[in-house]
């Protein structure tokens, strides 16, 4: 049984990203299937599915690091129009480095692992055309302290660091040019249970203040609970069913959703 | 009396797809609650109290029926309404108060209670003073409003919960036994609070395991029972 909900009619404004009908398949492997999904303007959006679920992949493709079959992409901002699936390589590279901010599980992709983690946030700063070295410490210094990184280490390399430590230089970097949307893959699996509480509260934290959109894509329930407005749940490179998060996890509808739901510990 | 909530045929049940089989909840319930009404929910355990609450908010979905909420934007059915629609709704004008603190690590019990005037635009140190004036209502001390409510006793968290889920007046308020396990202090406190927003218009529906503790409240009686689904005039209900 799906209920189908009325369109929204109090709040009125546009949805700051909005994805529809994006199919993907690599040979006879079908890694998405017309998968749609919007998140408003201050909205996180968190996106739970088992391995080969579909879910990192969509998310890749919001951060254009990726083209589906059919589909469009969107994004509600001044001086971004059409369907950035349509954008050249150096429109979308401009577009992720100035409008797009994103974390992955694995530093690796997303760090230089030897330079100073200072330089790998002044990097993103000097791609959008930061010049001055002053300008270019002082705003790398503010982010990597937003995303409550010790300012002691400002020098030291990613390599040096520990696994949160090493996400929290890549949040430094994803937020340093203040994106609409901040886009989040697994932020914090494979950490310490103690070091992901802190993680997720540095997310949670600057999601109040800044009212930045997220996306945030993660097999774990908890940090969805902890960190998401809607919830979409997707299998098989399809979306089984999509709520507000409390009633897709008091309430689910889904026979998947109910057993995902119930393996929960 | 202006209508705030009109509740119409609305039914709850659970599919439960391991086990191939459907749980009813309740069937066909309909009554009206306007503004600064008390509705007080009764019924056995398991008559489906707790699951209306959570119904009406959302957090289940109804099988049937309609929840005409009036809100500020005019009436819509929250049973069917967007999800972005509920969101709003429930951060400006729908409140739910349960016993349980939601904390979270490293923000103040003061910070955690002024949250929801800082979301409705109240400045930081208008909404801090608000949050410490609540929370000594409450009955909890000074020393530990700047202090981490993670590491609180059940009883002073659930005080903390209360001063956050009340702070902001709301259209709705509902309630799901908020007095269980509360000290003197502040289940009179509660009360008099509720006293407060229900005199300044805000329709509340409760569930209660000791009514008696807002007996003075208390407009009307809506029995969940199964064939006993109806309204009464509170006179007539024995608390």
């Amino acid at each position: 049984m799906t209920l189908t909900l009325d369109a929204p009619r109090i709040v009125t404004t546009h949805p700051l990203l909005q994805v529809h009908h994006v199919s993907k398949s690599y040979g006879s492997v079908t890694a998405l299937r017309d998968v749609s999904a919007i998140a408003y303007p201050g909205e996180v959006l968190g996106i739970v599915g088992e391995s080969g679920s579909g879910k990192s992949t969509l998310l890749r493709m919001m951060n254009l690091g990726e083209t589906p079959d059919t589909g469009s992409y969107t994004l509600d901002l001044p001086d971004v129009e059409g369907n950035l699936f349509d954008l050249d390589r150096f429109a979308r590279r401009m577009l992720c480095a100035t409008r797009i901010g994103i974390v992955y599980q694995n530093p690796h992709l997303g760090l230089l692992m030897k330079h100073s983690s200072s330089g790998n946030v002044a990097e993103r700063l000097l791609v959008a055309g930061e010049r001055s070295f002053a300008t270019l410490r002082a705003k790398a210094t503010a982010a990597l302290e937003a995303s409550e990184f010790p300012l002691d280490r400002l020098d030291a390399p990613p390599i040096e660091l520990s696994g949160g430590m090493q996400q929290r230089v890549q949040l430094a970097k994803a937020i340093a040019l203040e994106p609409a949307l901040l886009l989040l893959d697994e932020p914090t699996t494979g950490l310490d249970v103690s070091v992901q509480a802190l993680v997720l509260d540095t997310l949670k934290r600057l999601q109040q203040e800044r009212r930045i959109t997220m996306v945030i894509v993660s097999h774990d329930l908890g940090v969805i609970r902890t960190l998401a407005d809607r919830v979409m749940v997707m299998r098989g490179g399809a979306v089984v069913e999509a709520g507000l998060v409390d009633q897709i996890f008091q309430d689910p509808q889904h026979a998947y959703t109910q057993q995902l739901v119930h393996a929960k510990l | 009396m202006t209508p705030v909530l009109d509740i119409e045929g609305l039914s709850k049940g659970f599919t439960l797809h391991h086990l191939g089989n459907r749980i009813e909840a309740f069937d066909d319930i309909s009554f009206t609650v306007g503004a600064g009404e008390f509705v007080l929910l009764k019924g056995a355990n398991g008559a489906g109290k707790s699951t209306l609450l959570r119904t009406l908010y959302r957090s289940y979905l109804p099988r049937a029926g309609v929840i005409r909420f009036h809100s500020d934007h005019g009436p819509i059915d929250l049973a069917r309404a967007a999800d972005i629609d509920v969101a709003h709704l429930r951060r400006t004008e729908i409140g739910f108060v349960t016993q349980f603190l939601q904390a979270r690590p490293r923000v103040s019990a003061e910070a955690i209670v002024a949250e929801p005037l800082r979301l409705h635009g109240v400045a930081v140190e208008e909404a801090l003073a608000q949050a410490r004036e609540a929370l000594k209502t409450f009955g909890v001390k000074p020393d530990l409003w700047k202090a981490y409510p993670t590491t609180f006793s059940g009883g002073e968290q659930q005080k903390v919960n209360l001063a956050r889920a009340l702070i902001l007046p709301q259209k709705l308020l509902l309630l799901d036994e908020p007095t269980a396990s509360l000290d003197a202090h502040a289940r009179a406190a509660l009360v008099a609070r509720l006293a407060e927003l229900k005199a300044a218009g805000t329709a509340m529906i409760g569930v209660f395991h000791h009514p008696g503790d807002v007996e003075q409240l208390i407009d009307r009686v809506v029995d969940l029972t199964p064939d006993f689904i109806k309204s009464e005039d509170r006179t007539d209900v024995d608390l």
